[in-house]
C-alpha cells in the first residue's frame, strides 16, 4: 500500500467521522425540535428549562440514557436481543456516505477543489435501497427476541409494513431514474442544475414525489404509520423490553432514518444542493457557491423533517387493515401509473429533458 | 489490502454458511444466511461488480430473507428436534451431493486456469456495472428475460389464486351458486 492510498483512506475515515458527528447533532436537535413543535401544536410549552430555550435538553437526555439500568428480560434470546439495536442503528447510519450535500468547492486561498460528497459510485441509489431494506431486521428481530407478545406483534407488523411499502417506495423512484439516466446520486443532482438551478425532478414527476413521501413515512414507522410501536395497542411495540442505551439506539435509528429519507427526497426530487440563481450570482466552483448550496440543501432537509413533525401533530393513526389496503390497493397502482406517465412523456418528447 | 479484505469477507461468508447448517434454531439459521448474502455482496463489490452486489442485498437480504424471518416469527417455530429417525438416509445423500458440488467447483477452477485468456471482448471492470447489465438484458438476453418475467407473473397469479379461498370467483357469486 503506497502513501497516496493511505492518505486517501485516512481522509475518507475523517470525512465519515465528521459526517457522523454532524448527523448525530442534527438528529439530537430534531428530537428537541419535535418536542417543542409538538408542544406548540398541542398548546403547551415542551422542554424549555435545560440551557437557553431547552438547547441542552438532548445532552441531558443522553446522559440519562447512559446512566439508566440496562435491563435484559429473563427469557429473551440474548444474542439476537443485543444484535437487533446494533443492526437498526448501523443500517440507518450507513447510507449517509452517498448523499452529495454540496457541489465541487474550492477551498479559499488555494486551488484545491474538493467534492462535497463522501463517496460516489455507480449504484448509489441502489446502495441506499439495499441498506435501508436491511434495517427492517433490527425491528423484526427486536420484537422476536424480547419474548413478549406485544413486542412480537410490533415486530411482525413492522416486517409486513416494510415489505408492503418498500415496493411503492422503489417504484416511485424509477421515474427519477428514467429522467436522470443514472443511479449515481451526485450525477442525479447535477442533472437538476439547469434552468438557473430550478430544474427539479419534482416538476417532471410530481405523482412519484407524493408516493415517495407517503411510503417514506411508512418506512420510517412514523405517525400516521407507526403501527409497530402503537402505544395505545402494543404498549410500545418492538422496543417495549428495551431500556437504557439499547432503547436510545432504536430511538436514534428512527430519527436517523427520518433524516436519510428526507435527504433522499431532497436529492431526488427537490434538486439536492441546487439553490435557484446561486450559480449566476457566485459562479460554479467558488467557495460562496459551495456554502450557499450546503445551506440550501440543509434547509430543504429541515423542511421535510418539519413536515414529519407536523404530520405527527395532526394526523391520527391508521388501522392495520387500512394500512395494508392503502399500501397495496392505492399506493402501488398509482406508483405504476406514475412510471407509465413519466416513461410515456420521455418517449414522446425526448427533447424536453 | 485487497487480499486482506478478500480473506475477511471470504472467512465471514464461510463462517456464516457453516453456522447456518450447524444451528438448530431456524431463526438463527436465517440470520446466518443473511450474513452469507451480505458477505457475498461485499465480495462482489471487491470484484468491481457493484450492481450485482446491490441487487444481491436488495433481493436476497432485503426481500426474500425478510419474508423467511417473517414466516418463522409468525409460526413461532421452536427448536428443531435432534435426530429424526425417518431421515436416516439423509447423511449419505448429503455427502454424495456435497462431493459432486465440490468436484464441479474444482473442475471449473482447473478449466479456468488452463484457459488463460481473460474475458475475451469486454474489459473486466464493466461486467457488473449497471449499464452493461442493462444492455445485455435488453439486447442479447431479451428472450430469456421476457420468459422469466412471464414466469414470475404466473407465479404471482398462482399465489393469488391459492390465497383466495374460493378461487378466482368472487365470494358472493359462489354463495349464490351453492
Amino acid at each position: 500500500m503506497d502513501s497516496q492510498t493511505a492518505i486517501d483512506i485516512a481522509l475518507k475515515f475523517a470525512a465519515i467521522t465528521v459526517a457522523f458527528v454532524v448527523v448525530l447533532l442534527i438528529v439530537a436537535y430534531t428530537v428537541l425540535a419535535e418536542r417543542r413543535v409538538l408542544g406548540f401544536i398541542q398548546g403547551r410549552l415542551g422542554p424549555n428549562r435545560v440551557g437557553y430555550g431547552g438547547m441542552l435538553q438532548p445532552f441531558a437526555d443522553l446522559l440519562k440514557f447512559i446512566l439508566k439500568e440496562d435491563i435484559v428480560p429473563d427469557k429473551s434470546t440474548r444474542f439476537v436481543y443485543f444484535l437487533a439495536p446494533i443492526i437498526a442503528t448501523m443500517a440507518a447510519l450507513m447510507t449517509m456516505i452517498v448523499y452529495p450535500f454540496g457541489p465541487d468547492t474550492r477551498i479559499p486561498f488555494t486551488d484545491i477543489s474538493i467534492p462535497l460528497v463522501i463517496s460516489r459510485f455507480d449504484v448509489g441509489l441502489l446502495y441506499v435501497l439495499g441498506v435501508t431494506s436491511v434495517g427492517v431486521y433490527g425491528i423484526a428481530l427486536a420484537g422476536w427476541s424480547s419474548n413478549n407478545k406485544y413486542s412480537l406483534m410490533g415486530g411482525l407488523r413492522s416486517a409486513a409494513q416494510m415489505i408492503s411499502y418498500e415496493l411503492a417506495l422503489g417504484l416511485s423512484l424509477i421515474g427519477v431514474i428514467l429522467l436522470a439516466g443514472t443511479l449515481d446520486l451526485a450525477q442525479i443532482v447535477e442533472m437538476q442544475s439547469g434552468w438557473h438551478g430550478f430544474r427539479w425532478f419534482i416538476f417532471f414527476h410530481p405523482l412519484g414525489f407524493v408516493i415517495y413521501l407517503i411510503a417514506a413515512i411508512a418506512e420510517t414507522n412514523r405517525v400516521p404509520f407507526d403501527l409497530p410501536e402503537a402505544e395505545t395497542e402494543l404498549v410500545a411495540g418492538f422496543h417495549t423490553e428495551y431500556s437504557a442505551m439499547k432503547f436510545a439506539l432504536f430511538f436514534l435509528a428512527e430519527y436517523i432514518n427520518m433524516f436519510t429519507v428526507s435527504m433522499l427526497a431532497t436529492t431526488l426530487f427537490l434538486g439536492g444542493w441546487n439553490v435557484p440563481f446561486a450559480e449566476d450570482l457566485f459562479g460554479r466552483g467558488s467557495f460562496l457557491f459551495g456554502l450557499v448550496s450546503v445551506i440550501g440543501f440543509l434547509l430543504k432537509v429541515i423542511f421535510f423533517l418539519f413536515l414529519y413533525i407536523w404530520l405527527r401533530g395532526t394526523l391520527p393513526r391508521f388501522r392495520f387493515d387500512q394500512l395494508m389496503n392503502f399500501g397495496w390497493r392505492i399506493l402501488l397502482p398509482f406508483a405504476l401509473l406514475s412510471i407509465f406517465i413519466t416513461a410515456t412523456i420521455i418517449f414522446l418528447f425526448p427533447n424536453l429533458f | 489490502m485487497l487480499a486482506l479484505l478478500f480473506i475477511l469477507f471470504g472467512a465471514m461468508a464461510i463462517g456464516c454458511a457453516l453456522a447456518m447448517v450447524a444451528q438448530r434454531h431456524p431463526l438463527y439459521s436465517a440470520i446466518s444466511l443473511i450474513g452469507v448474502f451480505i458477505s457475498l455482496a461485499c465480495l462482489y463489490v471487491m470484484l468491481a461488480a457493484p450492481f450485482i452486489a446491490a441487487v444481491q442485498v436488495i433481493v436476497y437480504a432485503g426481500a426474500i430473507m425478510v419474508l423467511v424471518v417473517f414466516v418463522i416469527m409468525l409460526l413461532n417455530v421452536e427448536q428443531e428436534e435432534h435426530r429424526r429417525p425417518r431421515l436416516k438416509f439423509l447423511l449419505p445423500v448429503a455427502v454424495a451431493v456435497a462431493a459432486i458440488l465440490i468436484a464441479e467447483v474444482a473442475f471449473i477452477l482447473v478449466s479456468v486456469q488452463q484457459e488463460s485468456r481473460v474475458a475475451a471482448s469486454s474489459s473486466v471492470s464493466d461486467v457488473g456495472v449497471t449499464q452493461s447489465v442493462g444492455e445485455a438484458l435488453f439486447t442479447r438476453y431479451l428472450l430469456p428475460f421476457e420468459i422469466t418475467s412471464i414466469l414470475l407473473l404466473m407465479a404471482i397469479v398462482g399465489a393469488m389464486t391459492l390465497a383466495r379461498r374460493g378461487g378466482l370467483i368472487p365470494r358472493g357469486d359462489q354463495a349464490r351458486r351453492d
